[in-house]
C-alpha cells in the first residue's frame, strides 16, 4: 500500500514529514490537514449520526483525539487511515448515544444485499436461445467529458448516494469518494474485503441505475456545462 | 462450455475492477466483454458512475469549528 499514491491525498507532504511537523506543533501543517480531510470526514460521519451538526461535532472531536493521540501514532497504517479509524469510533459512540442503530453490527451485508443488481427483466428469459443475455443493450450515455461538467448529473448522483442504506453508503463513500483501497477500508471499518465488495457492488449498481433513468429522461437534450435550470 | 451470460457478467464487474477475480473467471469475463457490446457499455457506465461519485465535493467544516481546532492545537501541552 502506498498512501502517497492514493487519490485524494495529492498535494500533501509524506506521512513522515506531516507527523514530524505536527509533533513539532507546526500549526500550518495541522490547518492543512484539517482543511484537506474534514470535508470527507464530515461526509462519512454523516452516515452514522442524525444531523449535519452532529457530524461536524464528530469531526471536531476526532481532530481533538488526533491531537491527543499523535505521540502514540506508530505509522503502522497511513496517517489518514489512522485518523479515519478514530473518526469511525467517535461516530459510533456518538450514534449509540443518539440512540441510532447504524453501528458496526449493521455494517455487514444483509439478505437484501444479495440477489441480482440489475432487473432480471432486462435479460432474456430461460428457454430462449439467448437466455441470460440483454433483451436490449443499455443505452449509451453522454460522454464523461460532457457529464463531468454537469451540475445536474452531480446532483443526481449525490441524491442517489444519499438514498442508499447506511452500510452501502459508508462503504461507497470510503471507496469511491475518498479513494481508499479495499484493504484500507477493512482497516477502518473492520469489515472483510468480501463483505465490503458485496455492499460496494450493490451501491454502484444502484447509483448507475439512477443515472440511467436520469439520462433516459433527458434523452436527446444536450447535457453540458451550462446546465439549464 | 464456460461462456458467461450477461446477467452473470453484470454481477462480476465490481470484483473485476478490484482485480479480485480468479484467473479462469477473469478470462471468461474478458472473453465475454470482447464480443458483447451491451456488457462493454455496462462496465463502462459502472466506471463512469464510480468516477462521478469520486468528484462529489465535500462540505467544509464550519469556520467556528475550524478555529476552535486550531486554538486547541495551539494550546496543546505535552
Amino acid at each position: 500500500m502506498e498512501p502517497e499514491a492514493r487519490a485524494g491525498s495529492g498535494g500533501l507532504p509524506s506521512d513522515e514529514e506531516l507527523v514530524g511537523r505536527l509533533r513539532d506543533r507546526d500549526e500550518a501543517a495541522f490547518a492543512l490537514l484539517v482543511d484537506t480531510w474534514s470535508g470527507g470526514m464530515g461526509r462519512l460521519a454523516r452516515s452514522f449520526v442524525a444531523t449535519r451538526e452532529s457530524a461536524d461535532e464528530v469531526v471536531q472531536d476526532t481532530w481533538l483525539a488526533v491531537i491527543r493521540g499523535l505521540d502514540d501514532f506508530e505509522g503502522r497504517s497511513s496517517l489518514k487511515t489512522w485518523v479515519y479509524r478514530i473518526l469511525v469510533n467517535t461516530a459510533k459512540r456518538r450514534s449509540t448515544r443518539e440512540g441510532r442503530t447504524v453501528p458496526m453490527s449493521s455494517l455487514l451485508p444483509t439478505d437484501e444485499d444479495h440477489g441480482p443488481t440489475v432487473d432480471p427483466a432486462r435479460f432474456l428469459e430461460a428457454g430462449h436461445r439467448w437466455a441470460g443475455h440483454w433483451r436490449e443493450f443499455p443505452a449509451a450515455w453522454p460522454s464523461p467529458e460532457q457529464t463531468a461538467l454537469s451540475g445536474e448529473v452531480h446532483s443526481q448522483v449525490a441524491a442517489a448516494v444519499a438514498d442508499l442504506p447506511d452500510r452501502q453508503r459508508i462503504v461507497i463513500t470510503l471507496r469511491d469518494v475518498e479513494g481508499y483501497t479495499s484493504q484500507e477500508v477493512r482497516e477502518i471499518l473492520d469489515i472483510s474485503v468480501a463483505n465490503q465488495r458485496v455492499l460496494l457492488h450493490r451501491a454502484r449498481a444502484y447509483v448507475r441505475g439512477r443515472l440511467e433513468t436520469y439520462f433516459a429522461t433527458v434523452d436527446a437534450e444536450p447535457i453540458g456545462g451550462e446546465a439549464v435550470p | 462450455m464456460s461462456d458467461l451470460d450477461c446477467n452473470e457478467f453484470v454481477e462480476l464487474v465490481t470484483a473485476f475492477l478490484d482485480g479480485a477475480l480468479d484467473a479462469e473467471t477473469e478470462r471468461r469475463f474478458v472473453d465475454h466483454l470482447a464480443f458483447c457490446d451491451g456488457c462493454d457499455t455496462y462496465l463502462d457506465q459502472i466506471r463512469q458512475t464510480a468516477k462521478t461519485i469520486g468528484s462529489l465535493s465535500p462540505e467544509a467544516l464550519p469556520e467556528a469549528s475550524r478555529q476552535a481546532l486550531l486554538d486547541a492545537f495551539r494550546n496543546w501541552k505535552r
